[in-house]
C-alpha cells in the first residue's frame, strides 16, 4: 500500500479513528488501527479501530499510489501523525513495516498481522437522524448523571427511547435522574424502540461532532421485529464517520414515576447567575460537604462550609413561591442539574426539605413539560 | 529497671504495701478508687520485629537506623541487658551488644500493631486516651460492673494482648494517671503494679525527683541545688517555696504531683481515626461459612460501636491472617460514609472473598473502619429509591434492646446459636 495524504485531514482522522482503541487491550491486535485502500480507483483511505464494544471507522482522501491493508499500532501512529510538521504525508508498507515520511521526517513503524484482526460489525440500517447540534446537548445534559460505577452496568447507560418523532435521553445513578427529550426525524413515522448505550461512548461520541453536521442513528434491534433485544447495537454516522457500540443488555429503571407531579413550592432563578454563585460558594465545599440553599421571598441565601472550615456566602435575587426552605445538596450534583438548563431561568421545584427536587429549564409552552428535567436528592444534613 | 526485673527472672505482679512491694493476691486487693490503668508496651516495636522475625527468639534485638548516624529506637531486654537503650547511637550500641540482630523501623508494621491493641483496649471502655503508638491511659470506672476491679481489667488486657497480638505489656493500676504511669515503668516487663491510694506516698516518695511529670534536667538541677533529690524532699517543702524556686505552673503542679494528687482526666477528646474489632479462632479455621459469620459478627460489633459513640466511617478494612501469621489487609472506600452493620458486612465479605483467602486456613479475622466522621455533622446522600426507614434503623432498634434486655438478646438470626434455638 502507498498513499499521498494532507497533513492536516489524515491527523484529524487519525485522531478521530484513535479514541476507539482500547486503553488495555483484551489481545495485541486490538491495539491496532487498520489502513486501507480496497480500491484504487476509490481515492479514499479508510481507517478502523475495534476493542469488541466500540467500533469507529473514518475516510479520508487520497492520493493512491498502490491499494491495499495494514494493521499499524493505532496510538503510536496518532501520537506521530499529530506531530507532523506541516507538509504532505507519504505512507508506503511493505511486507513488515510502514515508512511514515512527511518533510524531512521519517518514521519506520512495525506492522500487527492483519489475519488476527477481527471483522468489525457491520453498521445497522439507518433508523432515523437529527441535527448534530441538538443532539450533543442533549448528551451532555444526561450523561453526568450517569453512574460510573461499573459494579451497576445498567446505571453506567444513557436510556435512549424512540417513540415516533419523539426521542428521550435519560440517564441516573440512583442520586438523581437526568431526562432530556427532544425531537428527530425517524426513518419509519410509527417508531417505538429503545436502547442503553454505554454513556462513556456515547459523551465521546458527542464530544466528537462537528458543529453543524447531521447525525444518521441507526438501532439493530428494530427491524427484527423488535422484540429480541439480543446482542443490540446502535451506530452514530456523521461526515462519513461511523460509530458503533454494543448496547448494555439491561432493562432500565421505570423513571417517570420518580418525578412528583405536583409540588408545594417553586424557585425562578436566573440561571447564568446562579451557576456562578454555586460555582463560588463551592469552592469552600468539597465533594461530601453540603451547599445549604435557603429561600425566603424574593431571595435565596447560598452557603458552604462551617465551624472550624473556611465558609463562603452569597445571597441572590429569586423569585420564590413558597414556605421559607432550606434544603442542602452536594455542589456536584446541584451544577450537573443547573448545568443542564438551557433556559434563561432556572425553576426549583420543591415538595419537602428532605423530598427530592426536580430542577428543569421553562417549558416552551405555558404549562407543558420542560424539555430537560432533573431530579435529584437532597444531602440529609442533621 | 529491667536490670531488676532481668535478675528476678519472673514477670512482676505486685502491690505497692506500706513497706515496699509485695506479690499481688487475686483476692482482697484494694483497688476499689484505682479507676486509671496506664498501658505500656514492652519493648514495642522490637518486639513486633521478633514477632516478625521468630528466628530471633532468644537474640538480642535492636530496631533503629542502620546507617552510619543511626540511633536505637527500640531494643528487646535481651539487649538492654548489654546496656543498650533507646536514643543511643547505633555504634555504641553494636559495640556493646555485637550479636544484636538490627531491624530498620517498620513505622506501618508498628501503627498496624499498636491500632490492634488499641481496639483491645477500647473494647474495654471507649475512655481511652492514646499517649504514643505504644502507651495509653484507659479510665476504667465504667467498666467495673460489667468486668469486674481495675485489677481483674488489667489482667484481662495483659491476657487479651498476649493471646491475640503475642506481645506483651505492663500495666500500672493507681488513682491518678502520674501515679499509674510510674506504677507501670516500675513493673516492667510483662509486669502488672497496684498502688492503693493509701500507699501512694510510700510508693512515691523515695524516687529520685526526676520521676516527677515535668521535671527535666534543668528543673532537675534547680531542685538539687535546693538539697531536694527524692521525690520525699520535695514533699516536705512548702508550696509557696516551690513556685518561689521555679515558677508559678511548675512550682505549684511539684507540690501536688509530691503527695500523688493529679486531677487530669483520662481525655478521649482526640477523636478516634478508626473503629475495628478482631477474633483470634481458638483453633485455625477454613470454613468459609464460619467465616462469614464471624466477619458478620465484628461488622455488627463495629457498627453498633460506631453508632454508640455518634460516629460513621467510609472505609471498611478487613484484616486476615494466616495460619502462618502473614497477614493481609483489604480496604474499600465508600461513596457515603456508615454506621449500618448489614453495609460494613456486605464490604467486609467481598474484601474477604477478593483476597482469595477462601478455604485457606485463618487464624484470625479483623474488621475495621476507618475515615471517621461525627454522625451528627456528616451529611448524608440519600439515593431516591430509598426508603423512609430501612436498615440503618431497624439497627437503632437493636441497639435499644441491646440496651435494655442485654447484648445478646437481638442478633442477626446467621449468628443464633442454632442449638439452644432450635429445641
Amino acid at each position: 500500500m502507498k498513499f499521498r495524504v494532507d497533513r492536516d485531514a489524515f491527523a484529524e482522522a487519525v485522531a478521530w479513528t484513535a479514541r476507539a482503541l482500547p486503553a488495555r487491550p483484551a489481545v495485541p491486535v486490538l491495539a491496532g488501527m487498520r489502513l486501507e485502500i480496497p480500491d484504487p480507483g476509490s481515492g479514499r483511505l479508510r481507517l478502523s479501530s475495534f476493542d469488541y464494544e466500540v467500533s469507529a471507522r473514518a475516510a479520508v482522501d487520497v492520493d493512491v499510489d498502490q491499494p491495499g491493508a495494514i494493521l499499524v499500532s493505532g496510538r503510536l501512529l496518532a501520537e506521530i501523525a499529530r506531530n507532523l510538521p506541516p507538509h504532505p504525508v507519504e505512507v508506503a508498507s511493505d511486507a513488515s513495516r510502514v515508512l511514515v515520511t512527511c518533510g524531512s521526517a521519517r518514521f519506520t513503524l512495525l506492522t500487527l498481522p492483519l489475519e488476527d484482526y477481527p471483522r468489525l460489525p457491520d453498521m445497522p440500517k439507518v433508523t432515523g437522524s437529527i441535527g448534530g447540534d441538538a443532539f450533543g446537548t442533549a448528551v451532555r445534559q444526561v450523561a453526568p448523571a450517569a453512574s460510573r460505577d461499573d459494579t451497576l452496568p445498567m446505571l453506567t447507560g444513557i436510556h435512549v427511547a424512540f417513540s415516533g418523532d419523539s426521542l428521550t435521553l435519560a440517564a441516573t445513578d440512583r442520586y438523581r435522574i437526568a431526562v432530556r427529550d427532544l425531537w428527530w426525524r425517524p426513518a419509519q413515522a410509527d417508531l417505538t424502540a429503545s436502547a442503553l448505550v454505554p454513556a462513556r461512548t456515547l459523551a465521546e461520541t458527542a464530544r466528537a461532532l462537528v458543529p453543524g453536521s447531521n447525525v444518521d442513528i441507526a438501532l439493530s434491534t428494530i427491524g427484527s421485529g423488535g422484540a429480541s433485544r439480543g446482542e443490540g447495537m446502535i451506530g452514530f454516522e456523521t461526515g462519513g464517520r461511523r460509530t458503533t457500540t454494543r448496547l448494555i443488555d439491561s432493562e432500565f429503571i421505570k423513571y417517570e414515576s420518580r418525578f412528583p407531579t405536583e409540588f408545594d413550592a417553586r424557585a425562578e432563578i436566573s440561571t447564568a447567575p446562579l451557576t456562578e454563585a454555586v460555582k463560588r460558594v463551592a469552592l469552600v465545599a468539597d465533594r461530601n460537604t453540603p451547599l445549604r440553599l435557603s429561600f425566603t421571598q424574593g431571595e435565596v441565601v447560598l452557603e458552604a462550609g462551617s465551624g472550624d472550615d473556611a465558609q463562603a456566602l452569597e445571597a441572590l435575587e429569586t423569585k420564590y413561591e413558597g414556605d421559607d426552605m432550606r434544603v442542602a445538596f452536594s455542589p456536584s450534583y446541584l451544577l450537573d442539574g443547573i448545568g443542564g438548563v438551557e433556559s434563561e431561568t432556572a425553576y426549583l421545584n420543591f415538595t419537602a426539605p428532605t423530598k427530592p427536587v426536580v430542577i428543569s429549564g421553562v417549558p416552551s409552552e405555558e404549562g407543558g413539560r420542560p424539555d430537560f428535567r432533573y431530579l435529584v436528592m437532597p444531602l440529609r444534613v442533621s | 529497671m529491667s536490670r531488676r526485673q532481668l535478675e528476678r527472672g519472673a514477670a512482676l505482679r505486685g502491690v505497692v504495701g506500706p513497706d515496699g512491694i509485695r506479690p499481688l493476691a487475686a483476692a482482697a486487693a484494694a483497688d476499689a478508687d484505682c479507676h486509671i490503668l496506664h498501658i505500656d508496651m514492652d519493648a514495642f516495636f522490637a518486639s513486633v520485629e521478633q514477632l516478625r522475625h521468630p528466628e530471633t527468639r532468644g537474640r538480642p534485638v535492636i530496631v533503629g537506623g542502620t546507617g552510619a548516624r543511626g540511633v536505637v529506637s527500640s531494643a528487646n531486654y535481651l539487649a538492654r541487658g548489654f546496656g543498650v537503650h533507646s536514643a543511643m547511637p547505633m555504634v555504641r550500641a553494636l559495640r556493646l551488644c555485637p550479636d544484636a540482630v538490627v531491624f530498620p523501623p517498620d513505622g506501618a508494621a508498628y501503627r498496624r500493631a499498636s491500632e490492634a491493641v488499641m481496639d483491645i483496649l477500647r473494647s474495654v471502655t471507649p475512655e481511652v486516651e492514646k499517649l504514643s503508638t505504644d502507651e495509653a491511659f484507659l479510665d476504667v470506672s465504667g467498666a467495673q460492673r460489667r468486668l469486674g476491679s481495675p485489677v481483674r481489667i488489667a489482667e484481662l488486657i495483659r491476657h487479651r494482648v498476649r493471646q491475640e497480638q503475642q506481645l506483651t505489656c505492663s500495666v500500672g493500676v493507681a488513682a491518678t494517671k502520674f501515679v499509674a504511669k510510674l506504677a507501670s515503668t516500675h513493673c516492667k516487663p510483662d509486669g502488672l503494679l497496684l498502688v492503693p491510694t493509701e500507699h501512694v506516698t510510700a510508693f512515691l516518695h523515695p524516687l529520685p525527683v526526676g520521676a516527677l511529670w515535668g521535671v527535666g534536667e534543668k528543673a532537675e538541677q534547680s531542685l538539687t541545688r535546693l538539697g531536694l533529690r527524692t521525690v520525699g524532699d520535695v514533699a516536705g517543702v512548702s508550696p509557696e517555696t516551690l513556685r518561689h524556686e521555679l515558677g508559678h505552673a511548675l512550682g505549684g503542679r511539684l507540690a501536688e504531683l509530691a503527695w500523688g494528687r493529679d486531677d487530669r482526666q483520662v481525655a478521649t477528646a482526640t477523636p478516634d481515626k478508626s473503629v475495628g474489632a478482631e477474633e483470634t479462632f481458638p483453633r485455625d479455621v477454613d470454613d468459609v461459612e464460619v467465616i462469614h459469620r464471624e466477619i458478620l459478627r465484628l461488622s455488627e460489633k463495629v457498627a453498633r460501636r460506631l453508632r454508640a459513640s455518634g460516629q460513621v466511617g467510609r472505609t471498611v478494612v478487613v484484616k486476615l491472617r494466616r495460619a502462618d501469621f502473614t497477614t493481609i489487609t483489604r480496604s474499600r472506600t465508600l461513596g457515603e460514609h456508615t454506621d449500618v452493620a448489614r453495609e460494613i458486612n456486605a464490604v467486609a465479605r467481598e474484601l474477604y472473598a477478593a483476597a482469595g483467602l477462601e478455604r485457606v486456613r485463618l487464624r484470625l479475622v479483623g474488621v475495621r473502619v476507618e475515615g471517621i466522621a461525627d454522625a451528627a455533622t456528616a451529611p448524608r446522600q440519600p439515593t431516591l429509591d430509598e426508603p423512609e426507614t430501612g436498615w440503618r434503623e431497624a439497627e437503632r432498634v437493636m441497639d435499644q434492646v441491646a440496651r435494655r434486655f442485654g447484648a445478646g438478646a437481638i442478633l442477626p438470626a446467621a449468628l443464633v446459636n442454632r442449638d439452644d434455638a432450635d429445641v
